[in-house]
């Protein structure tokens, strides 16, 4: 299919149509309206759903009742409104209900501000909503990423009847790059082949979808259901990419989404001044690609392990944890809108050579 | 004269609705919840909808309300009702779409799905139970409280000073422009049980027509929670209440001429 140029939060929008989700409920927040105002005319085109709620609140709610449906259904929001519907989150993982949430991220906290940042990392990664649950995190690094991400993320919900998120800070959905979206567009999502959808009690039993357990043994049953999803999810799908990972690197920089391509730019630079820097970038934040970030940072070469965020350190503790100390740890990040820049990259390599025993 | 064929013809002119499920309830002696889901359950056997119907359960006394009938069954959050049956009903219109809530649930934490909801002119059907008072948490004050009365919250009465007027659901909702089926009525006396059945039957056919949006209001009783004994109760409710949240249809797209 032709490349089209498209910004990326048009393109996350076409990306569902791809993936044969043709339901979409959303609230207007900045920095990715572009998705709602983008699918309120295509999703009609299309014989799909667009409803405008009243709040982020009623966004997650309503994702959850069309859920239960068994059709493929989705949201897209930035970081305030994301905090309004981690009850909804935490209902339909407790309900085992598979659905797409996107979070263009702006700085926080509190209403914070419009500009790009990576600073809801926790409340994607670590829970956000009560109860014991985890969500697949997904991080794109472009607007290509987006599209895949998207088509991908519907076939993982799906497959493990769990939340998934996919966190992009505000630069994934305000830039335009060029993307190609698949060939062939998936049929229109339906409840066939999905025996927990609510179709009406027409010849078998009624069926209920539900979080509630007053029964503390079934509860706990609940409870082990999901710690053996995220046991599978862990074990499936770890997704990660390396750039210039070599036995020459001096540094490893661990960096996700838009921070990872700056970081890119740093890491093409400082070759230029013969220091090797290599760069892993997680995917998938939960799973974490623990055993890849390891195996790298141990490597004899290595002086230290770098991570940088758009944030005051939020990954940072994952990457701290599957260290176990091995290797030193330095961190570099910019927030509240604040974008770190290739040069500030290659200040703080050069500082950590510096002290780490530059020959 | 007596025909002895009729006599031993055995021919069943009452049971219980094949939308329920059968199994006991764990309301309280008094309590009218289990009068109301009947009336839901004849609604839906007489006009054909069970094997397409979609209940939505509310946080509050009727959050196992899915035991009791004979139908799929959402359990919502508190006060989420309207934004779930919004969600289902919007990708599978086809289906017939209710929410079953209590008046902590739709008149506090859910009023503004409830609003919006009814304002969309969502079509499913909303059955509003409303005894003034919030039960399954142990009787603390409602938004439907009736001024002076006493609850855990309000131990020496409601006081309108502070907590304002009790809110009048029905009649808030049909300020709204948008096309719907608003209605009020009581289970307490066998007269006002009937009129109710209308009611809510009439809310599920205009769902079934797919006309409007619909709400039943149903003044209920709370015994346990009350302080007052069941037979009492319905007294005063009669007494207390219906002066204040009077029964009648406040809405109908029928007397509107809309469509």
């Amino acid at each position: 299919m032709a490349k089209k140029l498209m910004k990326g939060n048009e393109a996350i929008g076409e990306a569902a149509i791809a993936a044969g989700a043709l339901n979409y409920f959303a609230y207007p927040i900045t920095p990715q309206s572009e998705v709602a105002e983008y699918l309120c005319w295509r999703l009609p085109e299309v014989g799909g759903v667009f409803v405008q709620a009243e709040s982020e609140v009623a966004v997650g709610n309503m994702l959850f009742g069309a859920a239960a449906s068994g059709k493929r259904v989705f949201t897209t929001s930035s970081s305030p409104g994301v905090s309004l519907m981690q009850e909804s989150i935490s209902y339909m993982a407790g309900a085992h209900l598979p659905v797409v949430m996107v979070n263009i991220m702006r700085g926080g906290p509190g209403l914070g501000g419009i500009l790009p940042a990576q600073s809801d990392y926790f409340q994607a990664v670590k829970g956000g909503g009560h109860g014991d649950y985890r969500l697949i995190v997904l991080a794109p690094a472009s607007v290509q990423e987006a599209v895949d991400l998207t088509l991908l993320a519907f076939d993982l919900a799906e497959k493990y009847r769990n939340p998934v998120m996919i966190i992009g800070d505000g630069m994934i959905g305000q830039m335009m790059e060029s993307v190609t979206f698949p060939e062939k567009y998936r049929e229109p999502s339906s409840p066939e082949g999905k025996p927990w959808a609510l179709t009406g009690a027409k010849g078998r039993p009624a069926q209920i979808t539900k979080s509630l357990f007053l029964d503390p043994e079934q509860l706990e049953q609940n409870n082990i259901k999901l710690a053996a999803k995220r046991d599978e999810i862990k074990k499936n799908e770890i997704r990660y990419e390396g750039y210039k990972i070599s036995p020459e690197n001096k540094i490893l920089i661990i960096a996700y989404g838009s921070m990872a391509r700056i970081c890119q730019t740093a890491i093409d630079e400082m070759e230029q001044e013969k220091v090797s820097v290599g760069l892993l970038r997680p995917i998938t934040l939960f799973p974490f690609p623990e055993k890849a970030i390891y195996d790298e940072a141990v490597k004899p070469n290595i002086k230290a392990v770098l991570d940088i965020e758009m944030s005051m350190g939020q990954m940072l503790e994952d990457v701290e944890r599957v260290l176990k100390g091995k290797k030193p740890l330095e961190f570099y990040g910019r927030t509240g809108g604040i974008v770190p820049t290739p040069n500030e990259v290659k200040d703080k390599i050069r500082a950590i050579l510096g002290k780490g025993g530059k020959k | 004269m007596i025909d002895n064929n009729t006599m031993t013809d055995s021919s069943v002119i009452f049971k219980r609705p094949e939308s329920l499920s059968g199994k006991v309830t764990h309301y309280c002696p008094g309590c009218t919840h289990g009068i109301i889901h009947r009336l839901v359950a004849e609604s839906l056997d007489e006009l054909g909808l069970r094997e397409r119907a979609v209940g939505v359960a509310p946080v509050g006394c009727s959050v196992l309300i899915y035991n009791y009938f004979n139908v799929d069954f959402l359990e919502a959050p508190h006060g989420r009702a309207p934004a779930l049956a919004t969600g289902f009903k919007r990708v599978r219109p086809d289906m017939i779409v209710f929410t079953y809530q209590g008046d902590g649930d739709l008149a506090s934490i859910g009023m503004g799905e409830i609003v919006h909801a009814a304002n969309r002119g969502e079509k499913f059907t909303t059955i509003f139970v409303n005894n003034a008072i919030y039960g399954m948490t142990g009787g603390q004050m409602a938004p439907t409280t009736m001024p002076l009365q006493k609850t855990t919250t309000s131990p020496f009465g409601r006081d309108v000073n502070l907590a304002g007027y009790p809110i009048r659901m029905s009649e808030l909702l049909s300020t709204l422009r948008t096309p719907a089926f608003i209605a009020r009525g009581a289970v307490h006396t066998p007269f006002h049980t009937v009129q109710a059945k209308k009611l809510i039957k009439k809310a599920f056919r205009l769902q079934k027509e797919e006309r409007c949006f619909s709400l039943v209001e149903i003044l209920s009783t709370c015994p346990t929670n009350w302080g007052i004994d069941p037979c009492k109760s319905t007294q005063w409710l009669a007494d207390n209440m219906m002066s204040y949240y009077p029964l009648g249809i406040y809405k109908d797209p029928e007397k509107e001429g809309t469509k």
